[in-house]
């Protein structure tokens, strides 16, 4: 998975933002990472904030009471939508890989037919179901609250 | 061989994070339309909402679960992405180690913060 075969990587991080013409499947690969690693990075600072509810209730609400208002709401809003993305694309990815939703094998036969066009409901599927997500959250959010 | 075994704990780990993760964001954030484990009523980050959830062996054992594998996954993540900008061969042990070390310490602390919650709130 990550051997280059000698082959240096010369685009660096460019080449993984930038897609070209490569269509949607190449974008929606930028944007896993990039909502990966903000994900990542929420995470990570998670599991130190939350750990003060071992201390208590005072240490918790103190706790708490250090990441609250509007900025942090829509920060917190931002990482729903990204988890929604996330998932829904990663479920797309997992059927790829294990080689479902890509159509069965032909003979190649001109006009030759690619298997992206066996994919693409799936990849407009996961951005429909992600959207529709960040939509109910967003309802929760803004709008309930 | 080894890369491939990772990967595929990488994938495993990615579908126990979509099942437990879920499980949080529709108790933490979709309180409003669904109303999930929030017993004290008021905001899920409500201390008695959290003392609620926190003294359920259930919880316990899915926070845990959840950290773990959303640690693994994020972080072999990380490492692939690292990896792929073509680091010298020194530079790649040290990510390595970094990320191990660093998962491991927050494992055990956020493990740690899980049962200490756990056992706190069993005695109120």
């Amino acid at each position: 998975m990550l051997d280059t075969k000698g082959y240096p990587n010369r685009l660096g991080l460019r080449g993984w933002v930038g897609g070209g013409r490569w269509g949607l499947e190449r974008y929606l690969y930028t944007l896993h990472r990039l909502t990966g690693l903000g994900l990542l990075v929420y995470f990570l600072l998670h599991i130190i904030v939350t750990s003060a509810r071992a201390f208590g209730a005072a240490a918790w609400d103190a706790s708490m009471a250090r990441v609250t208002g509007p900025v942090f709401v829509a920060g917190e809003y931002l990482v729903f939508a990204a988890f929604v993305f996330h998932a829904a694309n990663g479920v797309r990815l997992a059927l790829v890989e294990l080689g479902w939703a890509i159509g069965r094998p032909i003979e190649p036969v001109y006009p030759y037919r690619t298997s992206v066009d066996e994919q693409r409901p799936l990849a407009v599927g996961v951005l429909i179901v992600a959207a529709l997500l960040a939509v109910v959250g967003g309802l929760d959010f803004f709008v309930l609250h | 061989m080894r890369d491939q075994r990772l990967w595929t704990w990488h994938v495993a780990a990615g579908l126990v994070v979509l099942v437990t993760l879920a499980l949080h964001m529709a108790i933490m954030h979709l309180d409003a339309l669904l109303g999930l484990f929030n017993p004290a009523g008021g905001h899920p980050i409500d201390w008695a909402n959290v003392a609620a959830r926190s003294r359920q062996g259930f919880f316990l054992v899915s926070y845990v679960v959840l950290l773990g594998a959303a640690l693994f996954h994020g972080l072999y993540g990380l490492r692939t992405i690292l990896h792929e900008l073509g680091p010298g061969p020194a530079l790649r042990r040290g990510v390595d180690v970094t990320l191990l070390a660093g998962g491991g310490v927050l494992f055990v602390f956020g493990a740690w913060a899980a049962w200490a919650a756990f056992a706190l709130a069993r005695t109120v």
